[in-house]
This record gives structure tokens, C-alpha cells and sequence, in this order.
């Protein structure tokens, strides 16, 4: 059954399934270790007991792992056969954009001229790293269709946080408190918290029966309390909001902004731009659209770009041009104030920037059209089985199927994605977005190949072939993975969030009545 | 150049499957007047070649720590990165993958990040760690927010001995969340206890101190414990973890949530990020955690297997109620110090705490040797950084030692009252003997050259 596709990605390479991999702990012996300390030559002792009083000392040893150095990397590259990733294969995880990464950007990071800078040395001393902020700022506006950036926030999120919090601060200099935040149905999760956070209330927008958002529920829940409309375009079902210059004019109209969530900014970077539909501000997520690697849950960068009457409120500092050199501005008073400890995840802008020199401006705009095509194809090649959950063509960089169909012959989306695992690649995103039943949320992204488009495709089908005859093995899978179908309701059932050692048994929480 | 794979007949394939001419047929639902104009201002596609030399040439127009002999620190600090952390923390399975929201084939990045949680837990001495948040700066607003919303009281105390960036971040991040701060002053570079008692009351959410702290001075940690719990409130401290070589753990002495930057773990200074943000806090509040959280169970067939867990917190379930609104976090930054954790070992941790502590000992003696200069806080206890005051202006002082190939720490003028002539100095195992006596020879041969009070600036509090 597993495919034999040269696309695919056999899991014994890794030298196992199912040979577990113990816990750095576990290989742990007394008295061994990896660290070494320079020769201290003539430096004076010093007395603890003097030098620190009893009330800081520490009374018992941290017990951290005592291994070797080749302990530690048999151990970690061990686990890392056991992880699957962009460079192993395809890995369609729908509203992530897992593009292929270039390895050239790693290489400008780790020059000691970006790595080894420290955040507080003098603006004479980083003239070179405020370049790459400033010239990346000035890509960011022109495809954006903005006026200004900060590159603080650190994630998307962090990145709405900031932008709601200006809005808010915004609104504030007006002396026109507003207490309400409107998002569609369809929006990420990270939306609506982050405007909790912001310190709004969240309205909720029913999408239509197109997957778009639906004018004349927009239009009646507007009012003069709405700081803001959030939404994400093209969509979360892949699918552009094409009365987006409507919904801009009535959320104006009704003296709100606009917030765009970058998340799908891939489907359109080159094509048409946040700004000239309306929107004021902007979160773009750079490990998305930028290719910078996901680093199996981050760091990210989620730089905000906003509308020059918004540009005095971001927060402080920012980077200016002074003569024939770059300074941190931090004489911002009207500034939110500050939402990282630094210049944000400015490693990651570096590997965006290298990315943005590769591409250039046609070679981002060429992103997008594969990106598109890319996505449509595969639909193409899937919808005659799966169901569309919005059945609206053509779709921009993603789409989201349904598995229905599936469903009633006894394979929810959850067997179809383990069933995936089986045959070599990563799911797509499962049960998201909420409004679509059995969702199966596909991104391809440009950066894969007709092949790998058309393996699993027939990964897919061969799933949908499986289902409509007998479903049950689908229910054991994944059983090529380095572990099966893992219990997580025993995971939040009877919580083990640490290692203990032996003579120490882990104190297990109570039953989680929430999850 | 590109990193499409697509070939002119892949193309053409794919497009006739479509029943497309033109892949600018498929742009069709976005309006033509919302088109994109001609003529955007972006740079060329350029060869590999060419992007390496351009990034090379900009980097080259930095000062790197390479270059000169970092004393440099308040927060981001130039510890010894060993080869290993990178080599395995940058591996492409773990570097390009994403949250693990496929346990089965995730199983590395999971395991890696329990592992991680527990060498926190070890550290801070709290039972739960959660898997990384985006820096220590907003894993304090974090832990501010999860006490403020397990008490329902509203006011967090926060010491004005905590780094000003902290403080700034807190006070925005605060401003949605009706979190009110009120400020506890420093006394002689430690946290006023006294004061903390004075101002703690029914509304208080939480008490908030750094150890050690923005200064340099180690805190009490048990003492700040008990008068916050004296009113029911939670004590949270931000921790460097690598004093755990030397300090005991502000878990062990009744901190309820500790958090902290995890740069010094194996992470470069990368000009400030990405490092990452730790949290840690007691069992009874793990249901107010933010962001993801990594535990252990089985498979279908009992081996032992790792999943993200308690997700009910989080924003992709629970959306507005959710505990924060995080999702990409820094994962990768977390292994990375897994990876440097067990290099190091105990016994290294123990070393090179006790080797941080002999160098700045030296450092501060070194330095107050220097006619006109003294420490600010002489019968404070600290443990690699520590306050000087010069008897000229210390960004002068500064500038004129970079000729020298040193960078002599953080000019505190404005940043701590009181303290303008203030420098603020970090030692790491990084440095040694001669590098320090190299820093006291040069600022000696400095203030003398600016003179008496050359440069200088009067010792007026900074006003905040």
C-alpha cells in the first residue's frame, strides 16, 4: 500500500520505526559529560560562602542529563529521524505555506556580522544590520501598498497584537474610544485572541453561502463602537474576497480600520496589494511568505506594516535614515511602546531579506502564480472525490476540501491524514476552518514540483479507493510512523509534562475536565 | 533566481488539465482596478552568488563580537555557543518543520521539546514548563497576565530594579488588558522590600522582581516570596538561567512563576533575535499556561509516544477565551539550549557559574581600582554583572574604548535613576584575566586622557 514514489519519504531511512529513541535522561551516567571550561591561568578564587550569601545559594545539584558529546548528538539526530520535515517531503499544511527554504539565507544569518551582533551596541556599529532592516522595510511597503513597518513582533500573532493595539491607540488620539473588533467566521484562531488581548470585544461575521464574507451582515452588525474589521484574503478557504473594496468602504464608512491578516499573502505577493483595497494595516508572516524555515514551531517574523496615519504609533524604536546613515528612533511619542524585548526575530529578517534579493520583484510575483497553479491543479486532480468545501473555482493558493463523502463510509478526516502518514507525506491542515465539515486544508505551495503535485494526488485518491471498500484499516493507521495513533486524550487525562527520575515518580494532574 | 521547479512543459500540462491558456487566468477573482500596479520599486532577481556577496558585504559593515571584546550584556550575553547546538539544533528535520500537530511523524521536535521542558522545570524550579515563548521580554507580560487572570485582582508591583525594556513592553502589553503596574523603587540596586509590603494589598495580582537583577544584584528571592504571599498574591521572577549554577532556583524559594530570556542557552546574540522566551510556573496554575505544551503518552500499541497537550487553552480551540494568543513561538530556540542544557552537564553549569562569578569579581575589583571610578553598589551580592560609576560620561568613555577594540557595557543614563554615570558591565566565561586587564588598563589610560570630570555629567536622577 505505502507508494513508491521517488517523492516519498520511507520512514526506515531513519534507521527504525518503532525503535523508540530514549529520553536524554535516560542515556544520562554520573560523571560524564561534554563541557569544557578555558584555562582560568592566574585568575583569584573566590569563596562562595563569601562572595554569596546562604539565602541565594543553591542547596541541591540541577539535574541536568550527564552525557557525552557523542551521546548527544547520537541522541538528537536520532530524534530527528524520527521528525518529518520540508526537506524530507511535501508538507501541504493548509494557512502554513511549508515552502522549500533556501539554504543560502541560512549561510547570511550565521555570518558573524549578523550573529555575533549584541542589540545594544551603538547605531556607528550596525550600520549594515539597520541597512537590511531599512531595505526591507521598503520592499515590504511597496508590495504591501503601505507607508511604514515595524519588525518587532516576533509571529503573526505578535504581530496582530501590535496591530490592534494601534488601531486602538489610534483611536484613542481621536478621543474616539471604540470597543468592539469584527472577524469572520472563517479567521484564524489567533484573531480573535489577539483582540481579547487588545482589550476588544469580538463580533463575529457570518460568511455567505459563496465562502465570502456576507455584505449584509457586515453591514448590520457595523457601528461608530467598531474599531476595527480583521480578515484574512485571500481567505482561509483559499478564496479571494473579491467585494473587498465594498467591505473597506463600509467599515470606513463607519470609521473603522482595516486589518489584514498576511497569513494568505503568499496567493497574491506581486498580484494586487493590502493597501490599494483599503487596508491600513498589515501583519505579514515572513516564515510563511519569505521561506524562512518553520524551525518545527518557530521562530518566526511578524513584521507590521501600516498606513502612514498610522506610522507615529508603532512601537519604538524604529529605523531611520540620518544623512548617509541608519539610527534607532526612539523618540516616538505617540508610540505604543515596545512589544519585544529587541529589534524582534531579526535573524529570520535576514534570511527574509536574502529571500527578497534571490526572488527580486518578478521572481515574487512569479511565487504567486505557481503558488496558485500549483493549488488549482491539485484540486483539479482531487475534487471528482473529495468534496470542495465552498465549491468556488478558481481558488488562489489553497483550498479546503471536505471529507464528507469519507465520512459516511466510516474514514473521518483525521483517518484520511494518518492514512497520508502511511503513504509518505505530511496531512494537509485537518478540521480547519471550523466552518467547512471534515476539513482537509490543503496548500501545496510554488515550490513543489507536477510530480510531487501528482503522487500525492493518487496518495489521496488511493485513501478515498480504501474508504468507499473497507475503512478499518484506515482506523490503524499511521503504522509505518516511528509510533501509532498516539492517545492524546490520555496525555491531558493524566498529565506527565516533565521527566522524574526513578526514585521520583512523577506526581500526575488531576483529570482535565476541559479538554 | 527561482525556487520554483517548474518547467515550461510542466506548465502547459498543467494549465490544459485546467483548460487555461494563461496562468493569469486563475487571478481572475481579484478585481482588475485592485491589480497590482507596474513598476513596484523591488530589486532584481539576483544569482545565489550575488545574494551571498551582498549579505556578506553587510554584515561586513557590522562590529561584531568577533571583532571586539564584549563586556556588553543587561540581558543578551556572550556565552560560549558550543559547536554541537547548531550542528544538531539546525538539522533541516527539526529547522524545517513545523508545530507538531502530526504526532506520529513529529515524534523528534516533541520529544526534544519535553526534554526541553523538563531541563526548565529543572532550572526554575517549578513542575510545568511550556514549550518557548517569543523572548523573556514578553514572557513576563505573559506571566503578569496569567496571574491577573487567576486571581481576578488587577494590579501587578513591579520593581524598578526589572530591565526598562521589560518594563516598557509590560506597560504596552498591559494597556488591552486593564493590568494596572505599579512601581516598587530600588534601594541601594535591590528590589525595596519594604516598600513591596507597603503597597501589596487585596488587589494585588502579583509581585514582579529579575534575578539577578537589571543591576547585576542577586535578589532576595524568599523574602520578595513572602510579602507577596502574605496578600495572596503570586511572586513572579524573571530568572537568568544560567545563575542556577550558582542561585537556587526561585522556584525552591516560593516564586509561583518564573520566566526568563533563554539567549545565554546556546543561543547567538543574533542582535536580539530569535532567542527565546522561557515560562515555568506550579501544577495548580498549568491551566492557564500559554502556548503549547508538550506531554507524554502511549500509542495504539503502549510505546511511549509525546503530543501537545491541554490545547483547550490555546487560540486554535478555545479562539477569545484562549490563555494567550501565541502559536509560532520559538521552538527552534528551545532545542537549541535542550541541546547546550546537556552539553553542559551539572557539573558544567556549576563551573561556568562559578567561572562568571570569579571574572566579574575580578572585573569589579579591577575596575574600582581606577582612580575615580567605584562600584555603585559595593556590599551587594552579584554574579556576572555588576554597576560601576565612572568619573567621566560613560558613553564617551565607551566610545572612545571602542578604539581599543572593547565594548565596556551599557551607559545607564536614562535607564536607571540616579545612575547616569553609571556603566553597566558583564562578565562571561567568554573573557578572560588579560581581557580584563586590557578593559582596566584602557579605561585608565581613557579617563585620564578626558581628565577630571572630562566629559563627565553631573549624578542627577534620571527622571522616568
Amino acid at each position: 500500500m505505502t507508494s513508491t514514489s521517488f517523492e516519498t519519504v520511507p520512514w526506515a531511512a531513519g534507521g527504525g520505526a518503532g525503535e523508540p529513541e530514549r529520553l536524554i535522561f535516560e542515556r544520562s551516567s554520573p560523571g560524564r559529560r561534554a563541557s569544557t571550561l578555558a584555562d582560568a591561568g592566574d585568575l583569584p578564587e573566590v569563596d562562595l560562602g563569601r562572595a554569596l550569601p546562604a539565602w541565594a545559594r543553591r542547596t541541591a545539584p540541577v539535574r541536568l542529563p550527564e552525557v557525552s558529546e557523542r551521546d548527544l548528538v547520537r541522541h538528537y539526530t536520532r530524534l530527528a529521524h524520527r521528525n518529518y520535515a520540508v526537506d524530507l517531503g511535501f508538507y501541504p499544511l493548509g494557512s502554513c505555506t511549508m515552502k522549500y527554504n533556501p539554504k543560502v539565507a541560512e549561510v547570511a544569518a550565521a555570518l558573524p556580522g549578523f550573529a555575533r551582533l549584541h542589540p545594544a551596541q551603538p547605531d556607528e556599529q550596525v550600520q549594515g544590520a539597520l541597512e537590511v532592516l531599512a531595505r526591507l522595510e521598503h520592499a515590504l511597503c511597496e508590495l504591501t501598498g503601505l507607508a511604514a513597518a515595524t519588525f518587532q513582533p516576533a509571529a503573526g500573532a505578535h504581530g496582530e497584537l501590535t496591530g490592534l493595539l494601534i488601531i486602538r491607540a489610534y483611536h484613542e488620539a481621536r478621543n474616539d474610544p471604540r470597543r468592539r473588533v469584527i472577524i469572520p467566521d472563517a479567521a484564524h484562531g489567533t484573531n480573535p485572541a489577539s483582540v481579547r488581548l487588545a482589550g476588544f470585544e469580538v463580533t463575529t461575521v457570518a460568511s455567505g453561502p459563496d465562502g465570502l464574507v456576507d455584505l449584509g451582515s457586515l453591514e448590520a452588525t457595523l457601528g461608530d463602537d467598531v474599531a476595527a474589521l480583521m480578515i484574512t484574503n485571500p481567505n482561509t478557504l483559499g478564496l479571494f474576497e473579491r467585494n473587498i473594496a465594498r467591505v473597506a468602504e463600509l467599515v470606513h464608512g463607519a470609521g473603522g480600520q482595516l486589518y489584514y491578516d498576511g497569513a494568505n499573502f503568499n496567493a497574491i505577493l506581486g498580484k494586487a496589494r493590502p493597501g490599494d483595497m483599503g487596508f491600513d494595516v498589515v501583519h505579514l508572516n515572513l516564515h510563511k511568505t519569505f521561506a524562512t524555515p518553520h524551525g518545527g514551531g518557530g521562530p518566526g517574523a511578524g513584521p507590521l506594516v501600516v498606513a502612514s496615519h498610522l506610522a507615529d504609533f508603532r512601537p519604538s524604536p524604529v529605523v531611520v535614515r540620518d544623512g548617509d546613515h541608519w539610527r534607532w528612533d526612539a523618540d516616538r511619542p505617540r508610540s505604543i511602546g515596545r512589544v519585544h524585548g529587541w529589534n524582534g526575530n531579526f535573524g529570520i529578517l535576514v534570511r527574509a531579506f536574502a529571500y527578497l534579493l534571490a526572488n527580486g520583484g518578478d521572481g515574487l510575483r512569479d511565487v504567486a502564480e505557481r503558488a496558485v497553479l500549483n493549488a488549482n491543479y491539485l484540486l483539479e486532480r482531487l475534487e471528482a472525490v473529495y468534496q470542495l468545501g465552498y465549491p468556488s473555482r478558481p481558488v488562489m493558493h489553497e483550498f479546503v476540501l471536505s471529507a464528507r463523502k469519507q465520512k459516511a463510509q466510516g474514514a473521518r478526516a483525521l483517518d484520511v491524514a494518518k492514512g497520508l502518514i502511511d503513504r509518505g507525506f505530511h496531512p494537509p491542515t485537518v478540521y480547519f476552518p471550523l466552518i467547512v465539515e471534515e476539513a482537509l486544508m490543503v496548500e501545496p505551495t510554488e515550490t513543489e514540483s507536477v510530480e510531487t503535485l501528482d503522487a500525492f494526488a493518487d496518495a489521496m485518491l488511493d485513501i478515498a479507493a480504501q474508504a468507499a471498500t473497507d475503512a478499518s484499516p484506515l482506523h490503524q493507521a499511521p503504522t509505518s510512523a516511528p509510533v501509532g495513533r498516539l492517545d492524546e486524550a490520555r496525555a491531558a487525562r493524566s498529565l506527565v509534562v516533565r521527566w522524574h527520575p526513578p526514585s521520583e515518580p512523577g506526581q500526575a494532574a488531576a483529570a482535565d475536565p476541559a479538554s | 533566481m527561482s525556487y520554483q521547479p517548474h518547467t515550461s512543459e510542466d506548465i502547459g500540462r498543467m494549465l490544459a488539465a485546467l483548460g487555461l491558456d494563461d496562468v493569469d487566468e486563475l487571478f481572475r477573482p481579484i478585481p482588475a482596478e485592485l491589480r497590482a500596479p507596474a513598476g513596484l520599486d523591488l530589486p532584481r532577481p539576483h544569482a545565489e552568488q550575488e545574494v551571498a556577496a551582498e549579505l556578506a558585504r553587510l554584515a561586513g559593515r557590522n562590529r561584531h563580537l568577533d571583532e571586539l571584546t564584549c563586556f556588553l550584556g543587561a540581558g543578551v550575553y556572550d556565552h560560549y555557543v558550543p559547536a554541537a547546538v547548531w550542528y544538531l539544533a539546525g538539522r533541516g528535520e527539526f529547522a524545517t518543520s513545523y508545530t507538531p500537530y502530526q504526532p506520529e511523524m513529529s515524534q523528534g521536535v516533541l520529544q526534544a521539546l519535553f526534554e526541553y521542558q523538563t531541563l526548565i522545570s529543572e532550572l526554575t524550579g517549578l513542575e510545568v514548563s511550556n514549550a518557548s515563548l517569543y523572548d523573556g521580554a514578553s514572557a513576563v507580560a505573559e506571566a503578569a497576565t496569567m496571574a491577573v487572570a487567576a486571581s481576578r485582582r488587577s494590579e501587578v508591583l513591579v520593581s524598578g530594579a526589572v530591565a526598562p525594556r521589560v518594563r516598557e513592553l509590560l506597560e504596552t502589553y498591559s494597556r488591552g488588558l486593564d493590568i494596572k503596574l505599579l512601581e516598587v523603587g530600588a534601594l541601594d540596586g535591590h528590589t525595596d522590600l519594604d516598600e513591596v509590603r507597603g503597597k501589596a494589598g487585596d488587589q494585588t495580582a502579583a509581585v514582579l522582581l529579575a534575578q539577578p537583577n537589571f543591576l547585576g544584584v542577586v535578589e532576595d528571592v524568599g523574602a520578595a516570596a513572602r510579602a507577596a504571599h502574605r496578600v495572596g498574591a503570586r511572586l513572579l521572577v524573571s530568572f537568568d538561567p544560567l545563575a542556577a549554577g550558582l542561585l537556587e532556583p526561585p522556584g525552591r524559594l516560593g516564586a509561583d512563576v518564573v520566566v526568563g530570556e533563554g539567549q545565554a542557552l546556546g543561543n547567538h546574540p543574533n542582535f536580539g533575535g530569535p532567542a527565546f522566551g522561557f515560562l515555568a510556573c506550579r501544577l495548580e496554575d498549568v491551566r492557564r499556561l500559554p502556548g503549547r505544551l508538550v506531554g507524554e503518552t502511549v500509542d495504539m500499541t503502549g510505546r511511549r509516544g509525546f503530543v501537545l497537550t491541554l490545547q483547550a487553552r490555546e487560540q486554535h480551540i478555545r479562539r477569545e477565551k484562549a490563555t494567550s494568543n501565541i502559536c509560532t513561538n520559538q521552538t527552534l530556540n528551545a532545542i537549541a539550549a535542550a541541546v547546550y542544557l546537556g552539553w553542559l552537564g551539572p557539573q558544567g553549569l556549576e563551573e561556568l557559574g562559578h567561572r562568571c562569578l570569579r571574572l566579574a569579581r575580578y572585573a569589579a575589583e579591577r575596575l574600582a581600582a581606577i582612580p575615580g571610578v567605584r562600584l555603585a553598589f559595593p556590599e551587594q551580592p552579584f554574579v556576572k554583572e555588576f554597576v560601576v560609576r565612572l568619573p567621566a560620561d560613560p558613553a564617551e568613555v565607551c566610545r572612545r574604548l571602542v578604539d581599543h577594540g572593547l565594548l565596556a557595557g551599557l551607559p545607564l543614563a536614562g535607564l536607571a535613576p540616579g545612575l547616569a554615570d553609571g556603566l553597566l558591565v558583564a562578565v562571561t566565561e567568554r573573557r578572560s584575566k588579560a581581557d580584563i586587564d586590557r578593559l582596566a588598563d584602557a579605561m585608565t589610560a581613557v579617563l585620564a586622557d578626558l581628565g577630571p570630570g572630562g566629559g563627565g555629567r553631573e549624578d542627577q536622577g534620571v527622571a522616568r
